[in-house]
This record gives C-alpha cells, structure tokens and sequence, in this order.
C-alpha cells in the first residue's frame, strides 16, 4: 500500500510535467517573438524588440496571407453552416428510408478517405473544372470535406430541438420560412455557431489542399506562407515565424473566447436540458 | 366561436395503424369538451387532425361552418396548447404571447399592448420579460394559455394540459383552465388520460378506444352509465365492480350466490344468458351481519377518506368502499349489498349496457 499523500504527490508530479509539456510551445510563442534573438530555448525575450512584427509589415506577402486566410475560412464557414444546417434539418425532420446509412456512410468514407489520400483525383478535378489558384476551389474542396461532419453534428443538434415548437408555429400561420427563421435557426444557434467556430479552425489551419491548389504566392494563406520563412543563409527564420505565429494564432483563440462566452458550446436544444 | 362537425374521420398511418377509424363527432360551439382514453387510443391524432397537423386518409372535419379538411393548420382560426407548451426559449414571455400577432403582421405597439393585457388576465404580469426557462412549470402552462388566448381562435385545442404539472399543482390549474374557458366561452377540445381530469373539467366526453369512439355524453352519465363494459372499466377513480353471472329466473347467479336483476332490463334478458354486472365499490353497502352476497375481506386499501374493501365472494372479487375508521380486519366474513338502482347489466359478448 502506497499511503495517499505519496499517491497524490506522485499524481500532482505527473500532472505538472503532462502541462509542461503542453505549456512549453505556448510559452515559446509569447516570448520569442519580443526576442531580438530568438532560438528554441523557452526564456524571457534577452532584449525586448518589436523588430519581429515591422519584419512582418515589411514582408510582402504576409498581411495579404492572412487577408486571404480570412477570406478562405469565412467562405469555407459559410458554404459549410448554411448547406449543414439546411441539410441537417431536413435529415432530422424528413422520413427517408436509410437516412441514418447514408450519413453514418458519409462520415466514414470523409474520414477513412483522408484529403491526402484524395489528393490528386481532387487535384485534376480542380484543374479540369479551371479552379487552380482560386480561392473559390479551395472552398469547395475544404467544405466537402468538412461538410459530412458538420451535417451529423448538426443533425444530433436539430434532433433535440422539440418538433412542437414548429408545429406550435405553424398553427398559429407561420409559414416554412418563417418557422426556419424565427423558430429553428434562433434555437439551434448554439450548435450553428459551435459548427461555425469549428470551420474556421479547421480552415484557419489547414495547409495541404491550398499548398497544392494555388500555385501563386499572392493567394496563399497564412498556414502556407509561413514556410517561406527562411533567412538568406537558409535557416528558419526564427523571430518571424514566432511573430507570425503570434499573430497567426490570435484571431482563432478570440474566436474561441467569443463563441464560449455567448453560446458555451451547449449541443442540445429546448428549454430544460 | 364554432362548432366542431367530424364526419366519417379515417387516419391511415403508413405500416396500416389505423389511429381514426371512421369516427363521427359533434362538439357544440362554445362547449368544452373532452377526449378520454388510454394511451394509444387515437385522441392525440384527432387533436392534432383537427388543427390540421396530420392529415386524414379520408373524412372531413368542418368548423362552424366551413370546411378545413384542406386547410393548412395556420388557416383553421386555431389555436393549440401542446403537451410540453412548445414555448420558444429564445423569446421573452411577452415575445411568447404576441408571437401569434407577430405572424398575422400586427404592428408592434398593438402586439405588445395585446401581449401585456392578456398576460395580466393570465396572472403572468412581472414575468413579462423572462424567458420560459426562468418559469415554473406552472407559469410555462399559463404563459402556452396566454398565447392561445391572444391570437382570439374559434377553436382552442389542448393537448394533456396538465400532465406536466404535479399533483398539487394540477388541481389549482383545473380550476384556473375552467373558469378561463367559461369566461371567453370558446370551444374547446382537450386531451386526456386522467379521466377524473376529464369528469371535473368537461362539458361532455368522448371516451375513445383504438381509434373508435365508444361514449359520449356528460361526465354525469359516463360515469353513472357507462355504455359499455370498456368505458365501465376505464372511468371512475376506483375500478368498477365486473363480476360474470348468469339470467335465471329474474335474477343474477354469481358463482354459487345471486343477485336480484334491476326491474328495468329483467324483461330484455332470458334465462341462461350471460351477463356481466357491473357496480362501482362506491354503490356497493359492507355489513357484517346480513345483505345480498356472503364473503370474506381480503384486502384493505386506504384512500383517504374512505377504503376499498376487497371482499372474496365465491372465488369472486368484489370491491366495496367503506368510510374511515370502519375497516374490517382482513379475513372477517361480511355481507355486501349493491344499491339496487345503481347496478349496471352488460351482456357478455360484446360488452354493451342493457337497457
């Protein structure tokens, strides 16, 4: 017998070195970018600069790497919720015989047939439909691949959503778009929001289908970009990946705050839960 | 203000349950009127047939005088109270109750000034802007009522409105729902399975049974003559007495003892036909030196106020309700006596009331 204050000493060392672990990088991020000289070592920035980020404005392709990244997850976003929630819903409330097969297909086949293995049948379809070095065919590709996940989450969401508060609407006259508007899209607002955050996380940090389907530079997101970061004697250069990681990172964990704080990530309708 | 006239109502639903079969109504206008039975029966799907949710495989249903049987729901000039009040968590409870108003496209002011009387009436003022969430069960039904209230229908339609409330809760709610509906006077059709809810709240009842109408009438003559053997069994808080004899000689043999036949139906009944008695324990007299049938107590169950005695008569078990503090010991043989004029014959086969 181990006597409990051993065990839970052992427990509280265990649980130090597993948020060490996670913490290093996080720490890493916050301090190197301020460094004149940054390395890999986690310490305080030697001498403070903000040298890094002037470097990032006078980067060509920087600020316009992460315009386009933003332009990709808010279009990705978009196609995603309205097609997932319009599909979820008419999954949830419609009879169709082997409903639950075909979404419980469409998962397993996005998730077992990874975008890499798809890689070049999606390359030439791409390239066939003229859609190279666009940013409109990196979000098709991008929301099919999110979409089966997104409908099934939303589909387990709108399915808590209590079927009388739409026939309660509609005795009372509303019509279809009406209950869709002011009923359905209000309730499952949580969930589209949680769907929303997700897409553009996903897209925010994704880096294989735009690194191969937008071949000029100009259009590439940030993910992409941040691989050109290399010093003339090439080597990476450390104090501007670090800034641009920096600043990278931020729009997606305020995204997360917002979400959390208006919405918290409940997945479940009605009133008592 | 409307009457209800269904005529020969079917629903088919797709794997052949047939939940209406051929039934036929009349609900008078300004009658509040209820549909009673077990689970299953098909009075949910005649609520929701009437405000046009589902719709019938053949029939129709007319309302005062037009015929809704095409209409779409928000068309019949319907308003409808759902089991679990379906209120839009999203809204305030004024948002709620001007919601109906929303949609026919009255302006704001109007709305809002419509929403707040009818929620004064209702007993809702200084909830007005909580969101149904921050209500007691209570309060959620009476904002659903509010709602229904407002949107001024011909026709009121109430799924179980009370099952979600407790016990105590649903007696105060009884009451509230009732004078309501005598104030505003508007036909109204509500769902039950709790027929001492229906026999306190209804004008009439229709007792149902696997998507067939098996009585109507007031709550008085269900529960005193009850048509059949079905209802009998369904309505009354204590279950009805219904013992199987025998016709001979103007009596009723019942496993060995007999009881007199009611003067009425002696003469529609010969000899050696099979019958089935029926009386409730509350029409049933417990004494322990004389009366009509000779047995045993088996068991005593205490309903407040009064017990149910469970006497064995034959193999036969008869119930009898005695008043508070003159239960006999289980075991003490005594006599039962059913008042004469309450006992009810049926016939064996099908069940119906004679006479």
């Amino acid at each position: 017998m181990i006597p409990t204050v051993v065990r839970r000493i052992m427990f509280y060392v265990l649980v130090g070195f597993g948020t060490a672990f996670f913490a290093l990088p996080v720490l890493w991020l916050l301090s190197a970018p301020f460094d004149d000289t940054p390395t890999y070592a986690v310490r305080p920035p030697r001498e403070f600069t903000l040298a890094n980020f002037q470097a990032i404005l006078d980067n060509r392709y920087a600020v316009g790497s992460l315009v386009n990244s933003t332009i990709l997850s808010l279009g990705t976003m978009v196609l995603v919720v309205v097609s997932a929630a319009l599909a979820a819903y008419a999954l949830s409330r419609a009879q169709v015989p082997g409903r639950d097969a075909l979404i419980y297909l469409l998962l397993l086949l996005s998730s077992v047939v990874t975008g890499t293995a798809a890689m070049v049948p999606i390359f030439l379809l791409i390239f066939e439909l003229g859609l190279i070095d666009s940013h409109f065919g990196v979000v098709l590709v991008l929301s099919g691949g999110l979409l089966p996940a997104a409908i099934f989450l939303l589909k387990d969401f709108i399915d808590t959503i209590p079927r009388s508060y739409e026939e309660s609407a509609r005795v009372f006259g509303a019509s279809p778009l009406q209950i869709l508007r002011q009923i359905v899209v209000p309730v499952a607002r949580p969930g589209l929001a949680t769907i929303a955050v997700w897409t553009v996380v996903q897209v925010w940090g994704s880096f294989l289908t735009p690194f191969i389907l937008l071949r000029n530079q100009d259009k590439q997101p940030a993910a992409v970009l941040v691989r050109t970061f290399y010093t003339e004697g090439g080597s990476p250069n450390l104090g501007l990946i670090a800034a641009f990681s920096l600043i990278y990172s931020i729009p997606v964990v305020l995204m997360y705050l917002l979400a959390w704080s208006r919405y918290g990530f409940r997945f479940h309708g009605g009133i008592k839960s | 203000m409307a009457a209800i006239t269904i005529g020969a109502l079917t629903k088919e639903f797709p794997g052949g349950v047939r939940a209406l079969d051929g039934l036929d109504l009349t609900i008078v206008d300004g009658e509040f009127f209820a549909l009673l039975g077990p689970s299953g029966c098909g009075k949910t799907t005649l609520l929701r047939t009437i405000a046009g949710l589902e719709s019938p495989t053949s029939g129709s249903i007319r309302i005062g005088s037009r015929e809704v049987t095409p209409l779409p729901p928000g068309a019949r000039d319907v308003a409808m109270v759902f089991q679990d009040y379906a209120l839009f968590p999203h809204m305030t409870v004024q948002e709620n109750i001007a919601y109906p108003l929303k949609i026919r496209r009255q302006p704001r002011p109007a709305r809002a000034a419509k929403a707040v009387s009818v929620g004064a009436q209702l007993g809702l003022d200084g909830l007005m802007a909580r969101r149904p969430a921050e209500l007691s069960g209570g309060q959620q039904q009476r904002v659903a009522l509010a709602r229904a209230v407002a949107c001024h229908p011909s026709v009121f339609l109430f799924d179980e409105p009370l099952s979600n409330l407790d016990a105590r809760l649903r007696l105060e709610a009884r009451t509230f729902l009732k004078r309501l509906q005598r104030e505003l006077g508007v036909t109204t059709v509500f769902v039950t399975h709790d027929q001492a809810e229906a026999l306190a709240l209804a004008d009439r009842i229709a007792v149902m049974e696997a998507g067939r109408i098996r009585q109507v009438g007031t709550p008085r003559e269900v529960f005193g003559r009850p048509a059949n053997t079905f209802v009998a069994n369904f309505i009354g808080s204590t279950p009805m007495n219904l013992l199987p004899g025998v016709v001979s000689g103007g009596r009723v043999e019942l496993s060995g003892q007999a009881l007199a036949l009611p003067p009425s139906v002696a003469d529609a009944l010969g000899d050696g036909e099979k019958v089935i008695v029926g009386v409730r324990p509350e029409y049933v007299s417990l004494s322990r030196d004389r009366g009509d049938l000779a047995g045993a107590v088996s068991i005593v169950e205490h309903l407040g106020t009064s017990s149910l005695v469970t006497v064995e008569v034959d193999g036969l078990l008869v119930g009898a309700t005695v008043p508070e503090d003159t239960e006999p010991e289980p075991g003490t043989p005594v006599w039962l006596t059913p008042s004469p004029a309450r006992v009810l014959i049926y016939r064996h086969d099908d069940g119906t009331l004679v006479g």
